[in-house]
């Protein structure tokens, strides 16, 4: 049920976002400071969450296959491969990985 | 229009990874479906499910999730100046205000091509991203153990290919060091914090970056002591600058 309000709450708050920026007057958002600490959090966020899923397991930090395939989708990125072949390139080379490993 | 047309297909093609990440991290059928049709702001999904899958608190995901979505409010912001839509039609369109339809629109020359330009994105992304999250989350529930297939490297991945572009350009200086940052500072956080919480923590980041690239600004600006010595990266704020890396959701 949590994973139910989680999505509701989330969904809710997304939406909201997206209708603020629609409807609020302009000089309360363009402020310089504003717009770069919107530009920065996302990437800050991003690249936390790519280190995270890639090397945390559970509340320990592990090197495994997903390493693997992460680097060779920054390759695949790199090449400017698009979005969904960046992420196939990780998969197959994570999967290969630890089919080989056994 | 036919690259509206394309953006929106090739990136809602995108959603099957998603429906795949999502139903491989536990998530029922329903619940997928429902983040692709009612959040439907991409990075926001795959945080959501990612933390969930880690073990992180509701909460936590949660507050993750929003954080990556709070920068379609400065879309929106951008895209009503571009659009002036009328308020009974607002309502509807927020829900399109993402990174690709906001990257459409504003490559269009004039409003009535950037409506259009937005419009058009807007729809077949919707339409391409909820099929293929759909068909995404019946096929990972076929493949059974997602682990087996390397399917849990898909997030990891789908982020980084959302990222590379806001690091992408020599202007992006700022940005390559909020993600230089925040990777070692979520690290760090693994073993302390519930899962969910490490990347709150991480996103200090960009305030920590704005403080100091400001004291360095000031201190170059008093070494020089001009008045109009300011932070000669401001430039790149300015309203046409920003966007032209930011077209992933």
């Amino acid at each position: 049920m949590s994973v139910w309000i989680a999505i509701a709450v989330t969904a809710a708050g997304c939406y909201g976002f997206k209708l603020l920026g629609l409807s609020v007057p302009a000089a309360a958002l363009e402020r310089p400071l504003v717009r770069r600490m919107a530009a920065l959090v996302p990437v800050a966020a991003l690249a936390a969450l790519v280190a995270l899923q890639a090397f945390a397991h559970g509340r320990s930090l592990t090197v495994d296959a997903r390493a693997a395939g992460l680097a060779a989708a920054a390759v695949a990125l790199l090449l400017r491969a698009p979005f969904l072949v960046v992420i196939a390139v990780a998969v197959a080379v994570t999967a290969a990985v630890r089919a080989l490993a056994g | 229009m036919r690259d509206a047309l394309g953006v929106g297909v090739a990136v809602g093609l995108s959603g099957f990874a998603f429906g795949v990440t999502s139903a491989g991290s536990g998530l029922a059928l329903a619940q997928t479906c429902a983040l692709s049709l009612l959040v439907f702001t991409g990075a926001s999904q795959f945080a959501l499910v990612g933390a969930l899958a880690g073990g992180g608190s509701p909460a936590a995901a949660v507050a993750g999730a929003l954080l990556l979505g709070a920068r379609n409010a400065l879309y929106g912001l951008r895209l009503a100046g571009l659009l002036r839509l009328p308020g009974a039609v607002r309502p509807l369109a927020a829900h399109w205000v993402i990174d690709e339809t906001t990257a459409v629109a504003l490559a269009q020359p004039g409003r009535d091509a950037a409506r259009l330009g937005f419009t058009v994105t807007g729809v077949s992304l919707f339409a391409v991203w909820n099929l293929s999250t759909l068909l995404g989350a019946l096929g990972a529930s076929a493949l059974g153990d997602p682990a087996a297939w390397g399917l849990d490297a898909a997030g990891p991945a789908a982020f980084l290919a959302l990222l590379g572009p806001m690091l992408r350009g020599a202007d992006r200086g700022r940005e390559r060091a909020a993600a230089a940052l925040a990777v070692p500072a979520a690290l760090v956080c693994v073993p302390l914090l519930p899962p969910g919480a490490p990347v709150l923590v991480a996103v200090l980041a960009a305030p920590a970056v704005l403080v100091v690239s400001h004291l360095r600004a000031r201190r170059a600006g008093e070494r020089r002591a001009g008045p109009d010595a300011g932070d000669p990266r401001d430039s790149r704020n300015s309203p046409d600058s920003r966007d032209s890396g930011e077209e992933a959701s």
